[in-house]
């Protein structure tokens, strides 16, 4: 039997840098791994010294994708350390915008990333000639997003408006009304994309793992709520992530890994479907039953289909969250509210669109003395490894082409950001 | 035949990327007009390794970028520093402020030397740049200004007096009226003073206009009992690798 060597350098479509590494000799695999090949970024010390109000400047520069969301978690850490409360307009606004990265960040990884290789693609680029009306579906459905946050933080990468105790300026009433408008304009864009991705053929794959998240009583969690495990069905306050989640260096990665009861965890729209089913948007129920998604789902491939299940549920909550806004007494005049204290520990945590996001400052006399951040991808390095593990011997009699295609899903499947989490991807068949 | 126009990204958030794919209602007009031949966070196909334009994304920070860039400044007739890491370093260079080996002490620990980086460099330091989108993230309006021009051989229309002149014309208040150090001065506009349009402050994302000490607004600056010097120390955020910020 011929050895393997699978090396794929840089892989494509994926943010970031990361080679795949699958080696076999006499047809066993003597090695599978994904290498972060990401430059270190040294985010936690750039941040020390820095003055409590241009702290999440710096942070959302982590990830263009994300920036909302990174922005979001600093501005809760900040806020918790220096005992900051948001008013319940501010609270409000911050997790409606949520719902738009979500939405953003899911259609860019689904349409954009994902879609290409069920059909056989190499990118969206064929696509746009091929089959121009879902191309042009996928960036209207991206622009809403971007109209989304635009409104209410000015743009999307990244945000200006998000600011310690509240927003620089508020939307006034008549924007988020024509908000409201146009977001359900795009209703039947939502119904076609479910529609679209239930048509896709996912491959068969299994393998039992846990499942961290946040998890809150009275939503589907985004913003907020507790770290949750499967394993422990238990959820740990955010100032105690540590006894849940673990880091540690590993020599094929500029990105840390991450463990939280066994020796790997998913992160992202997976775990967050299995942890949270029920309290998805009925709409969104009824998407996981046409793509066929049911809790507990431990195929890795149906990231890109549960992402498109909290799309629906996203698009509903934004008009609902709006709606909130509207029927309250909203001052759009409001000033950010001020710190009670300049020192102290502050742990944000919220679930950003590739999963939990941490972020945990010490203020002295407010500036950064000590930062630690884990970030999504870091958490879900440990599963991939793991998952490469054990695909790589059940499909090591397929040609070379189909490992590495198989390969490439897997990993792309995770949505991974490795400028972030280096802080991701290539498969190196070497 | 069409230009081939390739996509690179270094150190960075890729969100500069994400802002051409963000250019929505102009994408596929775009993709008829030019061929990308690479894109990594796009495409896996890679259809030619010369360019005729190179987008450059990132700083410079490790040995193997200094490698890279090289060789791609060989490939390509024209290269773009494509936003604020390229053009002045971003927030990448606030690193080169301690000493590096702190910098990976803190954050790799007792595994610090596994993780290599040079202190920070834009993309002119090592090889030569054709032209320049600046902004943390770059404007869509600049960026198919600079894309335009390519494509008509003309010298893209950059502009070289400060953000308070755009801010000016957006009505705000000003921000130091508000109480809050502001880098518009001396900052090429370019933006439409889209930070102090939402209520902040513009942090200096677009680099410095040619000569600050003539050009920034004095007089401005006298009434609120600032001096340029003052402001221009609020810069090594974004603009740290610059004369002033040293």
């Amino acid at each position: 039997m011929t050895d393997l060597n699978v090396n794929v350098h840089h892989l494509t479509r994926v943010e970031g840098h990361g080679n795949i590494v699958v080696n076999s000799k006499n047809g066993e695999i003597i090695d599978a791994r994904l290498e972060i090949v990401e430059s270190p970024r040294f985010f936690e010390a750039m941040l020390k010294g820095r003055r409590w109000q241009e702290v999440q400047l710096i942070t959302s520069r982590i990830c263009g994708i994300c920036a909302v969301g990174h922005t979001c978690t600093s501005l809760q850490s900040t806020e918790m350390a220096l005992g900051i409360s948001l008013s319940e307009q501010a609270h409000l606004l911050r997790k409606c915008i949520f719902f738009a990265e979500q939405l953003q960040s899911h259609i860019l990884h689904t349409y954009f990333l994902t879609a290409p290789d069920f059909v056989g693609a190499p990118s969206v680029i064929p696509l746009a000639t091929a089959a121009p009306e879902v191309v042009k579906r996928a960036l209207r459905l991206k622009k809403l997003a971007n109209t989304i946050c635009e409104t209410i933080a000015g743009r999307h990468v990244h945000p200006i408006a998000l600011v310690p105790g509240g927003f620089s300026r508020y939307p006034s009433v008549k924007e988020l009304k024509a908000l409201k408008e146009t977001i359900l304009s795009y209703s039947d864009d939502i119904d076609e994309t479910v529609k679209l991705f239930a048509t896709f053929k996912v491959p068969e794959y299994y393998r039992e793992t846990e499942f961290v998240s946040l998890k809150n009583p009275s939503e589907y969690a985004f913003y907020e709520g507790d770290i949750y495990s499967s394993d422990t069905k238990k959820g740990v306050k955010n100032l105690d992530y540590k006894t849940l989640i673990k880091e540690k260096m590993v020599d094929h990665s500029t990105s840390k890994h991450c463990t939280a009861t066994r020796d790997s965890y998913i992160a992202g729209a997976l775990a967050r479907f299995n942890n949270n089913y029920d309290q998805l948007h009925p709409r969104a129920k009824k998407a996981a039953e046409a793509l066929k998604i049911k809790p507990v789902s431990y195929n890795t491939f149906m990231f890109s289909h549960a992402q498109v299940v909290e799309t629906v549920h996203c698009f509903e909550e934004a008009v609902a969250y709006i709606d909130r806004i509207l029927e309250m007494d909203y001052d759009v005049n409001e000033q950010p509210a001020e710190p009670t204290r300049m020192s102290g520990r502050g742990v944000g945590a919220c679930e950003v669109p590739r999963g939990l996001l941490i972020h945990d400052y010490t203020y002295e006399n407010g500036f950064i003395k000590d930062a630690n951040l884990i970030i999504p991808t870091g958490m879900n390095l440990a599963n991939m490894d793991a998952d490469i593990r054990e695909l790589a011997p059940k499909i090591i009699k397929e040609p070379h082409d189909k490992i590495e295609l198989l390969m490439e899903m897997l990993i792309r499947a995770y949505d991974p950001c490795i400028s972030c989490s280096c802080h991701l991807l290539k498969v190196e068949f070497v | 035949m069409k230009p081939k126009v390739a996509f690179f990204s270094f150190t960075s958030c890729e969100g500069c990327q994400l802002m051409f794919l963000n250019l929505e209602d102009e994408l596929l007009n775009l993709l008829g007009a030019v061929e990308i031949v690479k894109f990594r966070e796009a495409m896996k196909e890679v259809t030619s390794d010369e360019y005729d334009v190179a987008f450059i994304e990132g700083s410079i920070t490790t040995h193997s970028d200094i490698e890279r860039i090289k060789s791609i400044r060989e490939k390509t007739k024209i290269l773009v520093a494509f936003g604020a890491c390229a053009t002045i370093g971003g927030i990448n260079a606030i690193k080169n402020f301690q000493p590096l080996e702190d910098v990976r002490k803190y954050v790799y620990g007792e595994r610090w030397d596994f993780y290599d980086t040079v202190p920070t460099m834009q993309v002119d330091q090592v090889v030569k740049v054709d032209a320049a989108i600046h902004g943390c993230p770059v404007s869509k309006k600049e960026m198919l200004e600079v894309i335009t021009s390519l494509l008509l051989g003309k010298t893209p229309n950059i502009p070289d007096y400060p953000v308070c002149v755009e801010c000016k014309l957006a009505e705000n208040v000003c921000v130091f009226d508000k109480g809050m150090m502001c880098l518009g001065p001396v900052t090429r506009a370019g933006c439409g003073a889209l930070c102090p349009s939402y209520g902040n402050k513009c942090i200096g994302c677009r680099g410095l206009i040619t000569d600050p000490n003539t050009n920034a607004q004095k007089d401005l600056l006298e009434e609120k009992g600032l001096s340029v010097a003052e402001v221009l120390k609020e810069f090594r955020m974004f603009d740290g690798l610059s004369e002033v910020s040293k």
